[in-house]
């Protein structure tokens, strides 16, 4: 039976890695997970210099789901370059790299630095707010998708993927517009964003105002737009979107992705990404599935 | 710690002590054994919908019967949730987390707050020290007759229908109590108070923090305070609540 997966030249032992902002860069867990079982660990956001985040509350439950407004807090990437992919490279499992940044030019100067660092892949988050351009999220528009992802590309020595924002009418157009541009993968969905009002003090439940929607209340949502992107491009997809099972990540993959990522899951059960990995084996065994490959977009 | 993770925990007793707080004992040995005063647990709802755990502060450990005791109160669906569980019943829970008081051994003040009270109840039974106990509570009274074993103990209450009429610093200033080290867990507001408290009157302080949670082990970056220094893992003058407290100095932290 294989469960390996190659993504633009790397090879993953298992279609499965941890959404990015949910699991560290894997150190907080290692004490409740075997990182080394993982296909991949996909580390917090990093940017070139470090974040604060923004103000408490950040984070807020809703019904099946959370709403978190963390702001990318990360200590920069010199630290992250020192301390986190050192530690990562003790296990044996593909270190992808997410990337944050305010503008093209703040992305482009974590790339550079990061391309000469021992990672498999980076992680471009494109639902931060383009600073230059009024705020609006770089993955919102597909002319901003298109020039970020060249710009990356250009610069990049490890193979990119590019998380497209759900916040969007056509998630396709934004999957070709990051194709175009040369883009080695994308992942998707990134939260929803969302509102939470506290009726009892009359206010916001973030600090921020609104938040990104994460956990099982936003899957269905996650795998139309993963069904939407695989039509739409030839690019691998990892997917993802409140997957906190075998089930969920399999409907998924049955959709087109060829990897999935388990996010707000790690939160309520620590052993989620191991839990998922064996299930899918399980899956694979119960209906005689040689390859995973087999399964990746089976679902026309 | 290889790989711990969830456990079940049974409920022994489950019991209100007024009508919005709530004394859970529950029965987990190695939980029990492992537990220090000013460390929480982690609580997960049976109803899947409901999906982040609910960070409880240790209110009294008993290592003999592999038992802890949570005090708790009715904040939402959660906790409503934890409030109808019977004797036998299971639940799943994560711990101990965090680091709990750091015992000195000093001439202490331990200071709670409304459902800032419980921790200090287990601290109160271990520290092995003079110690004076101030309570402070918006009206209704609880728990406050189980610390009068481990010292002397006051109250403020902000309607004055018991102690001292207003908070816990107008009661240490009434009774002119004084001591060397400050303990103490309650609202944010309050810990303020007891910070410049402490401030004035030289003392040192050890303060337990409460903030929103989602994953309780330092991951998530949801429970932060603003920290005096730059954090050795953040690199940003931020600390996590849930891993490196919930008890700080007070000097160390921005309240």
């Amino acid at each position: 039976m294989n469960t390996n997966i190659t993504i633009a030249g790397v090879t993953f032992k298992n279609p499965v890695t941890t959404a990015s902002g949910t699991f560290g860069s894997g150190m907080e867990y290692s004490d409740f997970v075997d990182l080394s079982r993982l296909g991949a660990v996909t580390t917090k956001g990093v940017s070139n210099v470090p974040w604060p985040g923004n103000p408490t509350p950040r984070i807020a439950e809703t019904y099946g789901g959370m709403l978190n407004a963390i702001g990318l807090q990360n200590p920069g990437m010199d630290v992250f370059i020192q301390r986190d992919i050192p530690f990562l490279r003790k296990y044996d499992t593909k270190i992808i790299v997410n990337v944050v940044g305010k503008t093209i030019t703040d992305y482009c100067e974590v790339v550079e630095r990061l391309s000469d660092c021992d990672v498999d892949m980076l992680e471009i988050n494109i639902s931060c707010p383009n600073v230059k351009e009024g705020g609006i999220a770089f993955g919102q528009d597909p002319k901003c998708v298109e020039d970020i992802t060249g710009e990356l590309k250009k610069r990049a020595k490890q193979p990119i993927i590019m998380k497209l924002s759900p916040n969007v009418t056509d998630i396709a157009e934004m999957a070709r517009a990051a194709q175009a541009a040369g883009a080695d993968a994308i992942s998707l969905i990134n939260t929803i964003t969302g509102m939470k009002i506290d009726i009892h003090r009359r206010s916001f439940a973030l600090a921020n105002k609104t938040g990104g929607l994460s956990g099982p209340a936003i899957r269905p949502i996650a795998v139309r737009m993963v069904y939407q992107a695989a039509q739409a491009v030839k690019l691998p997809i990892i997917g993802m979107g409140g997957i906190s099972c075998a089930e969920d990540a399999l409907e998924f993959i049955m959709a087109g992705a060829s990897m999935v990522a388990v996010g707000t899951a790690n939160f309520i059960n620590p052993a989620a990404t191991v839990q998922v990995i064996d299930g899918i084996e399980a899956y694979m065994r119960q209906y005689g599935v040689d390859d995973i490959k087999d399964l990746i977009g089976c679902v026309k | 710690m290889p790989f711990a993770l969830k456990k079940k925990a049974i409920i022994v007793e489950n019991t209100s002590l007024s009508e919005d707080i709530y004394s859970i004992w529950l029965e987990e040995r190695e939980i029990a054994l492992s537990a220090k005063p000013g460390q929480f647990l982690s609580l997960f709802c049976n109803d899947a919908s409901r999906l982040l755990p609910r960070p409880i502060s240790i209110c009294e450990i008993d290592k003999a019967k592999g038992r802890i005791r949570l005090v708790f109160r009715l904040a939402g669906q959660g906790t409503k949730e934890f409030a109808r569980l019977k004797p036998a019943d299971t639940i799943e829970v994560m711990g101990p987390l965090g680091n709990g008081f750091l015992p000195e051994g000093k001439k202490a003040l331990l200071i709670g707050g409304g459902i800032g009270i419980p921790p200090l109840l287990e601290l109160a039974k271990q520290l092995d020290c003079e110690k004076q106990i101030v309570l402070g509570y918006r009206d209704k009274t609880f728990l406050n007759e189980e610390f009068l074993p481990y010292g002397a103990v006051y109250v403020s209450t902000e309607d004055g229908s018991s102690g001292t009429r207003g908070n816990v610093i107008d009661a240490i200033r009434e009774h002119k109590l004084e001591a060397e080290i400050i303990y103490a867990c309650g609202p944010t507001p309050m810990l303020r108070g007891i910070k410049a408290y402490a401030k004035e009157q030289g003392m040192s302080a050890q303060l337990s923090l409460e903030e929103r949670m989602a994953c309780g082990v330092g991951a998530c970056l949801a429970c932060v305070c603003k920290s005096r220094d730059t954090d050795h893992h953040t690199n940003v003058k931020n600390k996590r609540i849930c891993k490196d407290g919930p008890v700080f100095y007070a000097d160390t932290i921005e309240l």
